[in-house]
């Protein structure tokens, strides 16, 4: 007891010492440790480094300078709680916790402290009805949209038909990767095709079963839902049972370069989901260049700048910034509350003038938010790794997903929350 | 000085054989209680609570269970986790309503009641109301007891490293049970369980809207009563013959302690503990879990690691455990992070070093753990300041 007594008198101490902010805060819960860091990392650093530049560049948002604190959590919830905790005071506009599990935990805490939850294309699918979650936005699209997508372009690539055919998932046996089984198992009614289940417990660096059983059931295509050092694993994996790649096709956070580089030319042809571009040749990247990097500003080692998941932390903070500025308008005040950046979100809208304003011609797909549906249209491409060139190539344009499969599961699921949860949905 | 028994007369039997014999320490304890109840509610922030203080409360009452079967049985244990995985997923089971199933038609195959070969219709056989929190936690508590002790079976043939593998087979199983059964997570999309809102006494206890002050009320109750519980325990009858077994279970069998029930019971009391902090840890503390992440292995060796630093078989040793390991992962973090403004990675990587540095300095300097610190502490602060 005496410890405890003094390690918390010692902790007032040091929690003592956090400012009191006039800023508009972006916390940051990242992870740049533990076995999902390879994804962690370059997302923290491009969502780090947009803020910089908006700071160093324009002064922040509408002239309110804007500070990312950074919490820790390991992709582990514990310390994710402990992160929102200590980073919700600052006067936090909005959540992006980068984790299914987090996402989870946060939706009713963040929901009841009126504080946003971006879980962009992660976290609860059924947070698109934005009638029972209003604090929660998941835009530009839903795991379930991805899974569609996926099974059109399996579809497209069969001649346009999948009957007979058969689908194995490769899936994080987390809440992460259970989450498109719904939606194929409803979609297989439709197409006509088979699915098996495969799951590989986390972190996932044994496969070698799940494996043998693709080998052995030979299935048509593999659709795949893993993160952090699980990709490694399953595109190596692949390459060693010679899969043929173009049928191996992972969700947008399976198709990074830390996934398919140390699988070499073993890679090649390797596909997964893309929701927005990648690549370092937007105009955006001469600013980042001048006001960040060449500064010595730049977020983290500095090496990540152009990858995909930097992109992609870039575009989550992009958005973000879009929301806030859009809320200000709204509002008419420059320095906003988590409430007017929620009102800001749900009024999102991106076109491609605005992307192109930004120096990002063409990096995702225009969509807008709304009051009822907070995940926008649901749109994604596919991307494929070419080995010899080191890139990624969208290689469709962006596609809608069928929501007339995907809607109903979405009010299904969400009405069970409001039940659970005690919420009567909002009239939108 | 301090902790003297001189001048401390004792009358009768009950005054010499209570839990603080020495009148100092007696005032020492009531004070730390009372400084608890009353003095911490009135300045406790939502930060304190869900980060600091709501964990190590929670992670006592595992401690605590452990070390009965550890500490004071001598029963190793790696199913810690996968048995606060059965109190988190019982007492979400109960406070949601309790539903049990039956095959009502089946088609084209034998029914055997709950089992159809063939295509099964299913229907509702009964469901229980939704019981109150403080129920829902104890019935976490009841079932982990039980399947504890169906677990506990094998220790009554094997022992030692042997006995932990046996338990680590629990463990993987429980995990792989809650991830299967779609029935233990209400049939949820993700498998995820959330704790809805529920009340006792009109004060809300979970979900997102309870505050600090009742989360941490709440708790701080069931960790008093859970170590006053174990105390006790420990003390009579039944804790003897646990230490007679974990002496030596050959001597303490031909002396009249049957081993069958000293260490059934160990693991049924155990696993009460383990469960009911699991309970907690899910309803109070999370809010939300998924049974891999929340539930791992890790958190076998987390509650594994806390008895053996704190001080096996040691009520005080699994207090001074679970804030070992619970509060200094985010004091340090504290410090480097939010003092020194290092980078989060630099921190994290800090974290682990010092943290192992410490455990290694710890059982280096007293291998029997923190309490056998205390303990001398204590023999030096009775003689100071005049040591001979």
């Amino acid at each position: 007891m005496n410890l405890k007594t003094l390690a918390t008198a010692a902790m007032v101490t040091v929690m003592g010492t956090s400012p009191v902010l006039a800023d508009l805060v972006f916390p940051s819960l990242s992870y740049r440790t533990g076995p999902f860091a390879a994804g962690g990392i370059p997302f923290a650093d491009g969502y780090a480094d947009y803020f910089t530049l908006l700071n160093e560049r324009d002064g922040g948002i509408g002239g309110v300078p804007v500070q990312v604190p950074e919490c820790e959590t390991g992709y582990n919830t514990e310390k994710g709680v402990e992160c929102y905790e200590s980073t919700k005071g600052l006067g936090s506009l909005v959540y992006q916790p980068l984790s299914t599990g987090i996402t989870y935990q946060l939706i009713p805490k963040a929901s009841a402290d009126g504080i946003p939850i971006h879980s962009m294309g992660y976290g609860r699918t059924s947070a698109a009805n934005g009638k029972v979650f209003e604090w929660v936005f998941n835009y530009p699209g839903t795991y379930w949209d991805g899974a569609a997508v996926m099974v059109q372009h399996a579809k497209d690539q069969s001649g346009g038909s999948l009957e007979g055919k058969s689908i194995a998932l490769l899936y994080h046996n987390s809440a992460y990767g259970k989450e498109p089984i719904r939606t194929l198992e409803e979609l297989a009614k439709v197409e006509g095709y088979n699915l098996t289940l495969i799951a590989v417990d986390s972190p996932g660096q044994e496969q070698k079963s799940q494996w043998l059983q693709i080998r052995r059931e030979r299935p048509d295509y593999v659709f795949f839902w893993g993160w952090g050092v699980m990709n490694q694993v399953a595109v190596q994996e692949a390459a060693n049972i010679r899969f043929p790649m173009e049928n191996f096709i992972g969700v947008w956070w399976s198709g990074s370069e830390n996934d398919v580089l140390p699988a070499g030319a073993g890679a090649d042809n390797y596909k997964s989901l893309a929701m927005h571009n990648t690549g370092s040749d937007f105009p955006i990247y001469a600013d980042i260049q001048e006001y960040v990097v060449d500064k010595g500003l730049a977020a983290g080692a500095g090496d990540q700048i152009g990858t995909v998941l930097y992109s992609r932390g870039l575009y989550a903070a992009m958005l973000a910034a879009e929301a806030a500025k859009t809320a200000q308008e709204i509002h008419g005040v420059a320095d906003i509350t988590a409430a007017q950046m929620r009102d800001g979100m749900e009024a999102l809208e991106i076109t491609e003038a605005k992307m192109e304003a930004l120096g990002l011609p063409n990096f995702g797909p225009e969509f807008s938010v709304s009051c009822a549906n907070h995940s926008g249209p649901g749109l994604a491409a596919i991307q494929q790794w070419d080995a010899d060139s080191e890139t990624w190539t969208i290689i469709t344009d962006f596609m809608a997903a069928d929501r007339t499969v995907i809607q109903p599961l979405i009010e299904e699921d969400s009405k069970a929350y409001a039940d659970e949860a005690g919420i009567t949905p909002r009239d939108c | 000085m301090f902790y003297r028994e001189a001048g401390d007369f004792k009358t009768s039997y009950a005054a010499d054989g209570q839990t603080f014999p020495i009148a100092f320490d007696r005032w020492r304890y009531m004070i730390v209680v009372a400084i608890g109840f009353l003095a911490i509610p009135l300045f406790i922030t939502e930060y304190m609570a869900n980060a600091v203080l709501i964990p190590f409360l929670i992670w006592s009452v595992i401690a605590i269970g452990l070390n009965i079967l550890t500490g004071y049985c001598g029963q190793v244990s790696l199913g810690t986790g996968g048995f606060m995985a059965v109190g988190a997923y019982a007492c979400y089971k109960f406070m949601t309503g309790l539903d049990v199933w039956y095959v009502s038609a089946c088609e084209g195959g034998a029914n055997l009641f709950f089992l159809c070969t063939g295509v099964a219709t299913y229907s509702v056989l009964f469901e229980l109301p939704e019981f109150n929190i403080a129920f829902s936690v104890l019935m976490g508590g009841l079932t982990t007891a039980a399947v504890g002790l169906l677990f506990g079976l094998p220790s009554l043939r094997i022992k030692g490293f042997y006995l932990a593998v046996a338990t680590l087979a629990a463990q993987f199983f429980l995990v792989w049970l809650f991830n299967k059964w779609s029935w233990a997570y209400n049939y949820s999309a993700s498998g995820q369980i959330n704790a809805p809102t529920r009340e006792l006494l009109g004060f809300e206890i979970t979900g997102p809207t309870a505050t600090a002050e009742v989360k941490y009320l709440f708790c701080l109750t069931i960790l008093f009563l859970m170590a006053w519980l174990a105390r006790n325990l420990t003390r009579g009858r039944l804790g003897r013959s646990w230490m007679a077994i974990r002496d030596m279970d050959i001597a303490a069998e031909i002396i009249g302690v049957n081993p069958l029930k000293a260490k059934l019971s160990a693991f049924a009391v155990s696993s009460f503990f383990v469960g009911v902090g699991g309970a907690l840890f899910f309803s109070v503390y999370l809010g939300a879990v998924e049974v891999g992440e929340a539930f791992g292995i890790q958190k076998s060796f987390l509650a594994l690691f806390m008895i053996i630093i704190g001080g096996l078989g040691s009520i005080f040793g699994s207090f001074a455990g679970a804030a070992f390991i619970v509060l200094m992962p985010v004091l340090l973090k504290n410090i480097m992070v939010g003092g020194f403004g290092w980078p989060t990675d630099i921190a994290a990587h800090f974290e682990f070093i010092i943290l192992g540095g410490l455990i290694i300095f710890f059982l280096i300097v007293e291998p029997h753990g923190l309490a056998a610190l205390w303990r001398t502490l204590k023999e030096k602060l009775r003689l100071w300041p005049f040591p001979h």
